[in-house]
């Protein structure tokens, strides 16, 4: 045999091996591809899982003798007097009457703990509303608190040895008779979206975060996307080839756009809030961080929309007699608008998921009320699933999960019109 | 608020400019024939200019004006305060001008407030008010101003159009320069109170020490000491958990970027793109708050269950979380390296007879291998200055370990709890963040620098 047949033959014997390594990195590609899948699919449940019973909430039923005597009010009292009055008592009472023979003071404090404390105030607006009510008795839903509403949700397991329960024996029997007179119920949520943050987790709500995160959002983007836009047009159409000035700008705007993000709130930190005197935790701060952080992604956009005009277009309008402004901004940037509109969308969307820049203006302070405007004390979302997430409380974890669940689906609403915008607006020249 | 009332009526003016600009330069041009006038530009480059001219100068007073009025007004009243409020010591004195600011603000008076602390209140209160008349008062005569002047040069012969495109000019250099301002603030804000804190703590404590405890007395006889701030179990920190996240994401990246551009067909990336995309996507806390609550409970039991001991707070959890979030980007980057490769190295290697994997790893990989390095280390850079992962599921005991099991602490994570506690802004221990912030902008700079530097080079290879 000629030496050439013995290379095909050496060949031929390897080729088996080959193929096998061919076959096994091709696995290797789906296996990483299906790591993440996996992963993303664990998270998702995950979440989802621990999140959706925050979105309904048990409220008890208590008829409530309205005695205004016992807490020195009646129905001629004027409205700073009821409004004064300590409406805990008559809860209390209905609570003591429904359940004689209390004795023990831990057990008395378990039994004020069945329901919310927001029970008092709820009554109190109720009588303030209709004063005509004292004197009767009157059955009404109030929030129950979060361990009996734990327990209704099935997450805290009445087999288990009393010691290793936050609900003991006596709480259970309790839940167990106002569940034969029906007077537990879960309803939709509502607290949840009306409120603003509690340190009670049955009364915390993601209105105050939502809201802040609007004006922070509503700042950023009044400011980034102006400034970005300019910035890109004018280092795509007016900026000088080979200049200086020009390069050190685009290296710049590389380079901040891979800067961390924490360092961004060091820089609010120290210029806007100690310098020019911004208010601290307020939305106005925290949109200017996040412009000068979201600033890099729109420009870096915004110039391959640009890019992405054909040169025949400015040649038409400057042939026309436009001059370059007028071509710019008359032609070019009308057709790049829908490129310019997704990368805008895409950086809000970044923007609206920081957390970290925004722990370093102050914006981690406990807030319960709604922010009105640009300059009062708030929160946003992901700062409070972050405050949330290290409260200890099994009903704290489930509103965490809940409102990563809200923030989820604003990004997907975002990324989603982005798409949209894409497919219908995308041209092929 | 009196600054909003101000900006809509300023607007009502330019726009009012706009308007008798516009109808200006009609009047002054003549007829040539039917709707056109013998103007240099068109009607409205006129009216925008009125607008201009109105409108900068009596904005940009109005942006000073806002930004320093209220200290200046605070160094006035400070100024006035009776000589034995001025011989107290620095801190003391800006907590009383503190007081009479809430005074003034809230108009209550409670058992604190004394008579000369009354009087600087309304003392404060008048010079505010003051200021803002002269405020209102400045900013609408320069509008009106503006508006009279600009409209003496509205002529036919004037080239309105040219100094209306100049100003956008100068508009758009100065959007564009906003970088270069970015840059320097950063710098200067890190470097700055960096500075300060080298004074009180030398650089080499620092930068080689290996004990790290910022917890300063904030009296001077409390027990305690004065803090140790050696930054190296940071280091060592931060590196063992980006070398996890890497570690996981450099070969899973990898292989799915490859997988991506070189065998799947059309509909498999119609998926795994998306997918890859939500998974960047999703924000940073959501990450720490399933490595807290899922990751890290899962390594402890499953730890336990074999044998050992990990912390609650393993560097474990925090790095394979890190890990997966890295992931498409470093497959992103990856895949435009890869997609860079020309077809027609491929298709030498296949008529060599190479099968498919072996032109990859020794055709396409080792060509695309600078890309590559340059991803990672923009990965890298990623990892280190990540931050709500580890300040979620990492822990703050600063440990000097290699053990992946152990809780250790991060440069980010020790910014984060050195700035959200209630602490002075002078104190060495928020200070120390500012030197931790310089290190951690310093390394991420080189890295960032190094590989958009290769991979523009790698570009230019094969373009």
């Amino acid at each position: 045999m000629s030496k050439q047949y013995k290379n095909t033959d050496t060949i031929r014997a390897g080729l088996k091996k080959r193929y096998a390594r061919e076959k096994r990195f091709q696995f290797f590609g789906i296996a990483s591809i299906f790591i993440s899948f996996l992963f993303l699919l664990v998270l998702l449940v995950n979440i989802f899982s621990q999140g959706y019973p925050a979105f309904q909430q048990t409220y008890v039923k208590l008829d409530v003798k309205l005695d205004g005597s016992v807490i020195g009010v009646s129905k001629d009292s004027s409205p700073e007097e009821l409004f004064k009055a300590s409406y805990g008592k008559l809860i209390k009472n209905t609570l003591k009457e429904m359940f004689p023979g209390v004795k023990d003071r831990k057990k008395k404090r378990a039994l004020k703990q069945l329901v919310s404390k927001s029970a008092a105030y709820d009554l109190r607006d109720k009588i303030i509303e209709n004063p005509a009510l004292l004197g009767t008795t009157q059955s009404f839903w109030f929030l129950a608190k979060d361990d009996v509403d734990v327990f209704m949700k099935g997450d805290i397991d009445r087999t288990l040895p009393e010691a290793d329960r936050r609900i003991k024996d006596f709480q259970l029997k309790w839940i167990d008779k106002l569940l034969a007179e029906n007077r537990l119920e879960k309803r939709f949520n509502t607290t949840f979206f009306t409120a603003g943050d509690s340190r009670e987790p049955e009364q915390a709500g993601i209105k105050g975060a939502l809201i802040g995160s609007l004006l922070t959002m509503l700042v950023t983007m009044a400011l980034s996307f102006p400034i970005g836009v300019l910035a890109a047009i004018y280092l795509e159409e007016f900026a000088p080839q080979n200049n200086r000035w020009v390069d050190i700008i685009e290296i710049n705007i590389n380079n901040l756009a891979a800067v961390p993000s924490i360092v961004f709130g060091l820089l609010g930190l120290a210029v806007f809030i100690g310098f020019f005197g911004v208010p601290r935790s307020a939305p106005l701060v925290g949109g200017l961080v996040l412009t000068l952080m979201t600033l890099p992604t729109i420009i870096i956009a915004s110039r391959a929309a640009i890019k992405s005009v054909p040169p025949s277009i400015r040649e038409a309008a400057l042939g026309l007699g436009a001059s370059k402004v007028q071509t710019t901004f008359g032609h070019v940037v009308p057709l790049a608008m829908p490129g310019i509109l997704t990368g805008t969308i895409i950086g809000m969307a970044q923007a609206l998921g920081e957390t970290a820049p925004l722990l370093m203006i102050g914006m981690v302070a406990f807030v319960a009320d709604v922010p009105q405007g640009i300059l009062d004390p708030s929160t946003v979302m992901p700062v409070q699933i972050y405050l949330w997430s290290d409260s200890p409380e099994r009903a704290f974890t489930e509103r965490t999960s809940a409102a990563i669940m809200v923030l989820i689906a604003f990004l997907v609403v975002m990324n989603f019109i982005a798409v949209l915008l894409r497919k219908k607006f995308e041209r092929k020249w | 608020m009196p600054v909003n009332f101000i900006l809509i009526t300023l607007l009502a003016l330019l726009i009012f400019g706009f308007i008798l600009g516009r109808a200006r330069s009609i009047k002054v041009a003549t007829e040539v024939r039917n709707g056109r006038y013998n103007l240099h530009s068109r009607p409205y480059y006129y009216g925008y200019m009125i607008a201009l001219w109105a409108g900068i100068p009596s904005l940009l007073i109005l942006l000073l004006w806002t930004g320093f009025d209220s200290s200046i007004v605070t160094s006035l009243t400070a100024s006035d305060l009776p000589s034995e409020i001025q011989e107290l010591s620095k801190d003391e004195r800006s907590l009383v001008i503190n007081e009479i600011i809430n005074l003034a603000e809230s108009g209550k008076a409670d058992v604190n407030s004394s008579e000369p602390k009354l009087q600087a209140a309304a003392h404060y209160l008048s010079l505010k008010n003051i200021s803002l008349m002269a405020k209102t008062v400045v900013v609408f005569a320069l509008a009106i101003l503006g508006i009279i002047i600009g409209l003496r040069f509205v002529k036919p012969e004037f080239r309105a159009r040219n100094q209306v495109e100049k100003i956008v000019r100068w508009v758009m250099i100065g959007c564009a320069s906003i970088a270069i301002l970015t840059t320097f603030g950063i710098v200067l804000s890190v470097l700055f109170e960096s500075l300060q804190f080298f004074k009180s703590v030398p650089f080499t404590d620092f930068l080689f020490g290996t004990h790290w405890n910022p917890q300063t007395a904030i009296r001077e006889d409390q027990v305690g000491g004065s803090g140790s701030f050696g930054a190296i179990p940071l280091f060592t920190g931060t590196l063992l958990i980006s070398a996890i996240a890497l570690t996981i994401a450099v070969p899973i990246g990898l292989m799915t970027a490859i997988y991506l551009s070189e065998y799947a067909n059309q509909a498999v990336r119609s998926i795994a793109k998306p997918v890859l995309e939500i998974l960047a996507g999703i924000p940073t806390v959501v990450y720490g708050f399933f490595a807290a609550l899922t990751v890290a409970p899962f390594i402890r039991e499953t730890g336990e269950a074999i044998g050992l001991h990990p912390s609650s707070e393993s560097a474990l959890a925090a790095g394979v979380v890190m890990g997966v979030m890295i992931i498409p980007f470093v497959s992103s980057l990856s895949d435009d390296v890869i997609s860079a490769v020309p077809q027609a190295m491929r298709d030498g290697s296949y008529g060599m007879g190479a099968t498919k994997s072996e032109t990859i790893r020794q055709v396409v990989i080792p060509a695309a291998l600078p890309g590559i390095v340059g991803g990672v280390l923009l990965a890298a850079s990623r990892a280190i200055g990540e931050t709500m992962i580890v300040v979620m599921a990492a822990g703050l005991a600063a440990n000097l370990t290699a053990n992946p099991l152990e809780a250790v602490t991060t440069i980010t994570v020790q910014i984060v709890t050195l700035l959200t506690g209630d602490q002075e802004f002078d104190s060495p221990k928020t200070l120390a963040a500012f030197a931790l912030g310089l290190g951690l902008f310093t390394v991420t700079l080189i890295l960032n620098v190094i590989s958009l530097h290769v991979v523009r080079k790698y570009r230019e290879q094969y373009e």
